[in-house]
């Protein structure tokens, strides 16, 4: 049996997976570019360059894979998705992350956290759940910071507790 | 035999000190509530833990943590009843037949069955535990260090490319968590590698961050992007919890058979439960003598893959314990525990802090006991635990899990990771790649990469020292052929696709 199925052979090509296939070799040359900069030890057996000349073979090969497998459209089918709920929660991470770093303190931090999350699952009461997210910091900070003494970074607001 | 008794003696000794105790309960009681919310499975339950044990002695917190594992494990199965909604793949069988039989209002005896079963199944296995650890140790004292490389050969294999749906995209996982792996000081050295001069990625990858990155915040952002898509809907626990006679005349044999299917797959260096629970299922549909109530709401359908699933997670503790081999991402986690703490596990920590191990062992005893008495009287609190609007629990889950990091590494290159590791495991989710490789890949990465230039130091460089030892020849050849398999029984199947 020869014959082709003409569905299968129309199958589209997934540019998704292209990207994946170019992001690990990407990868690969990160890895051997890296390993060159290692000096080859004098011992016996292998230095350090080694491994990471070994996974970026592997990183290599599964390149391939991966393209073959994203030309022949074999990837499993995917849902639509969403982008507005993933950008909103990223903006809240990277708020997290400039408020930690100004040293703005853990409970204006997380609260940021919290209210781009609860918006991005549909949640638009902002001012009720600033709210929720000061209370519950404050009490996250107080039960871990001075119950359990696990260092959590300070800010102004920390500091008037 | 007998030291094993002496030894395990020894160990409840330990274990019912009060403050023990209270430590066991404290971990049974937040792994549950951690692990019943949506999304969340056991191995993310104990990364989210992790940053509480921080100040413990390792004894207390090792015994916290198995209250944890345990905890999250029947806090799982309670979401897969009650919303169906598995937070691992470990649970879809248990939801397969528990949420119908939420559903036509036997919900009660479906948390029951599965409470139970998985009481059963986790007393046996913990004592196949106990039997098995101390002889699996006897044998593990003779690797060498070509023979510990050649095992972890297996695990990364088994773990990627055998039992996934694509040996590709497991492999691929597992090769982005080698590559993480390599990332900071080379120990043997003291060369950087992949640090490309950040001073914070000299001390390497930290294995909650990745952990807490790829689960919580790769889970929340993967929720959020197709909220569109589903709705969860939480069924109410009416009528009694009580099961019937008949229940527990058609439960406790596929409690049995679970955990017999559950214990030994659990405890090859093959990893996952799911195999397990999927065979348990499978099994029951073809034994039970109530065929039409498949699909419909069976119970033997919940008592069996819950009991499989609760003896391969103890079943997974054996190459823990006695190899350092994590076969599961949550025994990955549990080996990021005792990391903590500097800690091995291996046949040395059983010589070395027979206490510590066979402390934990019998508070896995004392941490089921526990889940039983606490999880049916209080199976309405964690209902209501399931009842929290989304937006507030997963915005609830990304500060906790940030607040792990900021507790842990309060520094801007470490959150970056996180949110770094959370779009990974987004994009994963959302390309439908395996998430555990390359956890595991991190873990065993530099530890194979290190136990194999031992190998080669100590045989003057001579590659041929792997297959010269022969349990290290005979691990590599069933790596191999668990890594050919799954190619060739797939171009067998293409073969036979095109013939007819």
């Amino acid at each position: 049996m020869t014959s082709v199925d003409p569905a299968h052979s129309r199958r589209r090509v997934d540019r998704a997976g292209l990207v994946i296939a170019a992001l690990l070799a990407g990868l690969a040359a990160v890895l051997v570019w890296d390993a060159r900069g290692l000096p080859s030890t004098g011992m016996y057996g292998m230095g350090p360059e080694a491994m990471p000349v070994v996974v970026a073979s592997g990183l290599a090969l599964l390149a391939i894979g991966n393209f073959i497998d994203a030309l022949r459209g074999n990837l499993p089918a995917r849902e639509s998705a969403d982008p507005v709920p993933v950008v909103l929660i990223l903006v809240g991470l990277a708020l997290l992350i400039a408020i930690i770093g100004f040293g703005g303190g853990f409970i204006l931090a997380t609260s940021a956290l919290f209210v781009t999350t609860s918006a991005a699952f549909g949640r638009r009461a902002i001012l009720a759940d600033s709210i929720i997210a000061l209370v519950m910091s404050t009490l996250i900070y107080l039960a871990f910071d001075r119950l359990l003494t696990l260092s959590l970074p300070a800010g102004p607001l920390e500091r008037l507790l | 035999m007998i030291d094993t008794f002496a030894a395990l003696a020894h160990g409840m000794a330990v274990a019912i000190q009060p403050m023990n105790l209270l430590y066991a309960l404290i971990g049974v009681f937040l792994g549950t509530a951690v692990g019943v919310l949506p999304g969340i499975g056991p191995a993310l339950t104990v990364a989210l833990l992790l940053p509480v044990t921080y100040k413990l002695d390792p004894g207390g917190s090792l015994i916290m943590f198995a209250g944890i594992y345990y905890g999250g494990m029947y806090g799982g199965s309670t979401t897969a009843i009650l919303i169906n909604t598995p937070g691992e793949s470990a649970s879809m069988a248990t939801a397969l037949e528990g949420n119908k039989m939420a559903k036509a209002g036997r919900g009660g005896p479906a948390l029951a069955t599965s409470a139970i079963g998985s009481f059963v199944a986790g007393t046996i296995a913990t004592i196949g535990l106990a039997f098995l650890a101390p002889w699996l140790v006897d044998f593990a004292v003779r690797f060498g260090p070509e023979d510990y490389f050649a095992l972890m050969c297996v695990a990364f294999v088994t773990v990627s490319a055998t039992f996934g749906d694509s040996p590709i995209r497991g492999l691929t996982s597992l090769f982005i968590g080698l590559t993480l792996g390599l990332i900071g000081i080379d120990k043997l050295t003291g060369q950087a590698r992949l640090a490309f001069g950040i001073p914070e990625l000299l001390d390497g990858v930290e294995v909650t961050t990745l952990a807490v990155g790829l689960f919580a915040v790769g889970e929340a952002l993967y929720v959020a992007s197709r909220r569109h898509h589903t709705e969860e809907k939480l069924e109410p626990v009416h009528g009694s919890l009580w099961m019937t006679t008949e229940d527990w005349k058609r439960s406790w044999k596929p409690w049995l058979r679970g955990t017999m299917f559950g214990f030994p797959i659990g405890a090859l260096p093959a990893g996952g439960a799911e195999i397990p629970t999927f065979l348990s299922y499978s099994t029951e549909k073809r034994l039970t003598k109530h065929p039409e109530e498949f699909g419909k709401g069976a119970i033997e359908g919940v008592a069996g893959p819950e009991a499989a699933n609760n003896a391969s997670a103890a079943g997974t503790l054996v190459p823990l314990l006695t190899l350092g081999l994590p076969t599961s991402a949550t025994a990955a986690m549990m080996l990021a525990g005792f990391q903590q703490y500097g800690l091995n596990p291996g046949p040395l920590l059983f010589a070395e802090r027979p206490d510590l191990v066979w402390g934990l062992i019998a508070s896995l005893f004392i941490a089921n006991a526990m889940l039983l008495v606490l999880n049916l009287p209080l199976v309405g609190l964690w209902v209501r635990l399931l009842a929290i609007p989304q937006p507030w629990l997963y915005a609830g889950i990304l500060v906790f899990a940030t607040m792990g990091t900021i507790a842990a590494k309060p520094s801007v290159v470490e959150l970056s990771m996180l949110a770094g590791f959370g779009v990974l495991g987004f994009l994963m989710r959302r390309f439908d790649f395996p998430i555990a490789p390359v956890v595991v890949g991190l873990i065993l990465g530099p530890i194979a990469e290190s136990q194999l230039r031992r190998a080669l130091a100590i045989s003057l460089g001579d590659p041929m020292t792997l297959l010269q030892s022969p349990i290290s020849a005979t691990l590599l050849g069933i790596a191999l052929i668990a890594l050919l398999a799954p190619f060739v029984l797939k171009g067998l199947g293409r073969f036979k696709a095109n013939e007819d």
